[in-house]
C-alpha cells in the first residue's frame, strides 16, 4: 500500500502532463492562452504600436533612425561577441569584438556603424542559440502580447540580454527611459513589411507565426545548416 | 526533289526546335535562378507600372516570370503532407489551382518591396548528374542585413522546378503543412479548399 502511493501519485501526475500537452503539439502546450495572447496583442499592435512605428519611419529622419538601429545593434554585437564565445566559435566572437570596439571607439559609442561599411560581418549570436548549442531544447512556445513569439528556451536568453545590458548602466534615468522606448518602436519597425506579408500569406496567422518562428530559430542555431526536419505527418 | 527538298526543311526544324528545347532543359539550375531573378529584378527597377503598384501588370509579371518556374503540384503534395492522398483527384485539382493563386498573391505583395534590392548567388554545390538541388542567393538590402533565400529544385522533364522556398531559413511547404493540416483537422479537405477560396477573394484572415 505505501509502496504504491507515490507510484499511483507519480502516474497520476505523468497523466496530468501528457494531458495539459494533449489538444495540439508538443512545442506548443500552451496554445489555447498563447491564441488568447495573441487576440490581446492584435489591438494593441494595431492601434498602438504599429502606427507608433510607422510615424517613426515616415517621420522620423532617416540618419536618427539609423543611429536607432545601430545603437541596438552595437549591443547586440557585444552579446553576439559573448554568446559566439560561449559556443567556440572563436572568428564569429573576434568579429564581433572588433566590432563593437571600432563602433564604440569611432563610431559615437556604436551610434555610426563603421565596422560594417569596413566589410566586417555580425556573427548575430544570442543567449537562446548558446542554450540550444548546448542541446538546451526550445521548451514551450510563448506568444507575448507587444514582444511577439518566442519560446521558454529564448525568452530566458532575451531576459538575460536586457539585466545585462549596459544601457541600464546609464545613470541618466530620463535618457535610458527614451533609449529604451526608441529601441521598442525600432523593433517594431523592422518587422513592418513581414507583418503586411504575413496578412497576404497566411491562412491562420497564429500558425504561421509560430512555424516561421520555430523555423527561424533552428535556422540560427545551427548556423543556416540545419539537420532536415523530420516530418511528423509524413 | 522538291519532295525531299521539304522533307530536309522540316527535318532540320525538327532537329532545331530538339535542340532549342534540350539546351533550355540543359540549363543549370543555379543559371535559371539568377536568370530569373535578374529579369524580375530588372522590371522591378525599370516598368513604371510596376513601380506605381499597378496590381494587374504585377500579376502579370509573376505570372508569366516566376510561376512558369514553380512546380504547384509538388508544393501542394508537399504541404499537404499525409493529406495529399486522402484527396479526391478533383481536390488535388482544386488545391493546386487554389494554393497557385495565394502563392501569386503572396509574391505580388513581396514583389514591390524589393525594388532597391540586389541579388548575390552562391556558388551551387552539387553534383553535375544530381536530380535535386539546393540553389543558395542572398538579398542585399540598403544598410539591413541580408536575407539568405534557398530554392530546392528538381529536375523534371520540363528542365529545373523549384518545389520549395526558404526565406531566412523559414520553409515555405513546411510553414503551409501546419496551417494545411489545421485545417483539414478542422474541416477536412473540403474545409481547407473552402478557406483557401475565401481568401483569394479577399477575405481577411481569420
Amino acid at each position: 500500500m505505501s509502496a504504491r502511493r507515490p507510484l499511483a501519485a507519480v502516474a497520476a501526475a505523468l497523466l496530468l502532463a501528457s494531458c495539459a500537452s494533449t489538444p495540439g503539439r508538443p512545442y506548443d502546450p500552451f496554445e489555447a492562452s498563447n491564441r488568447l495572447m495573441y487576440e490581446i496583442n492584435e489591438p494593441l499592435d494595431k492601434y498602438f504600436a504599429k502606427p507608433i512605428a510607422q510615424a517613426w519611419v515616415d517621420y522620423v529622419p532617416t540618419f536618427v533612425q539609423r543611429a536607432a538601429s545601430n545603437y541596438y545593434n552595437n549591443i547586440d554585437d557585444l552579446f553576439s561577441a559573448v554568446n559566439g564565445l560561449l559556443q567556440g566559435k572563436l572568428d564569429k566572437a573576434g568579429n564581433d569584438l572588433g566590432r563593437v570596439m571600432i563602433n564604440t571607439g569611432f563610431g559615437l559609442g556604436g551610434l555610426i556603424d563603421i565596422a560594417s561599411d569596413a566589410g566586417i560581418p555580425r556573427g548575430m549570436e544570442d543567449f537562446g542559440q548558446t542554450f540550444g548549442y548546448w542541446g538546451i531544447p526550445q521548451g514551450p512556445f510563448l506568444f507575448i502580447p507587444l514582444w511577439g513569439p518566442t519560446t521558454v528556451r529564448d525568452g530566458t536568453g532575451t531576459l538575460l540580454r536586457f539585466v545585462w545590458s549596459p544601457t541600464n548602466e546609464i545613470p541618466l534615468v530620463p535618457l535610458r527611459n527614451v533609449i529604451y522606448g526608441v529601441g521598442a518602436i525600432d523593433l517594431r519597425a523592422q518587422a513592418l513589411d513581414a507583418t503586411s506579408l504575413l496578412d497576404q500569406a497566411a491562412l491562420d496567422p497564429y500558425t504561421f507565426i509560430r512555424r516561421s518562428y520555430l523555423q527561424r530559430r533552428e535556422y540560427l542555431v545551427h548556423d543556416g545548416n540545419p539537420p532536415k526536419e523530420k516530418d511528423e505527418d509524413e | 526533289m522538291r519532295f525531299t527538298n521539304r522533307w530536309v526543311h522540316v527535318a532540320a526544324a525538327v532537329a532545331l526546335a530538339a535542340a532549342a528545347s534540350g539546351a533550355l532543359a540543359q540549363e543549370a539550375p543555379d543559371a535559371m535562378v539568377k536568370r530569373v531573378a535578374e529579369d524580375v529584378l530588372q522590371i522591378t527597377r525599370t516598368d513604371p507600372k510596376v513601380q506605381a503598384g499597378d496590381k494587374q501588370r504585377i500579376k502579370e509579371v509573376v505570372e508569366t516570370k516566376l510561376l512558369p518556374n514553380f512546380d504547384f503540384e509538388r508544393i501542394t503534395a508537399l504541404a499537404m503532407g499525409r493529406n495529399w492522398r486522402q484527396a479526391t483527384p478533383e481536390q488535388q485539382k482544386q488545391l493546386v489551382e487554389q494554393f497557385r493563386q495565394l502563392l501569386v498573391r503572396t509574391y505580388s505583395g513581396a514583389l514591390t518591396q524589393y525594388r532597391d534590392q540586389t541579388m548575390e548567388y552562391k556558388p551551387l554545390r552539387a553534383d553535375a548528374n544530381a536530380t535535386e538541388v539546393t540553389v543558395r542567393t542572398e538579398v542585399i538590402r540598403k544598410s539591413q542585413a541580408p536575407v539568405q533565400i534557398d530554392y530546392s529544385m528538381a529536375k523534371t522533364p520540363a528542365g529545373w522546378k523549384v518545389y520549395d522556398v526558404i526565406v531566412a531559413g523559414v520553409s515555405l511547404v513546411t510553414n503551409y503543412r501546419d496551417e494545411f493540416n489545421e485545417q483539414v483537422r478542422a474541416g477536412g479537405v473540403d474545409g481547407l479548399i473552402k478557406t483557401l477560396v475565401a481568401k483569394n477573394q479577399g477575405a481577411p484572415a481569420k
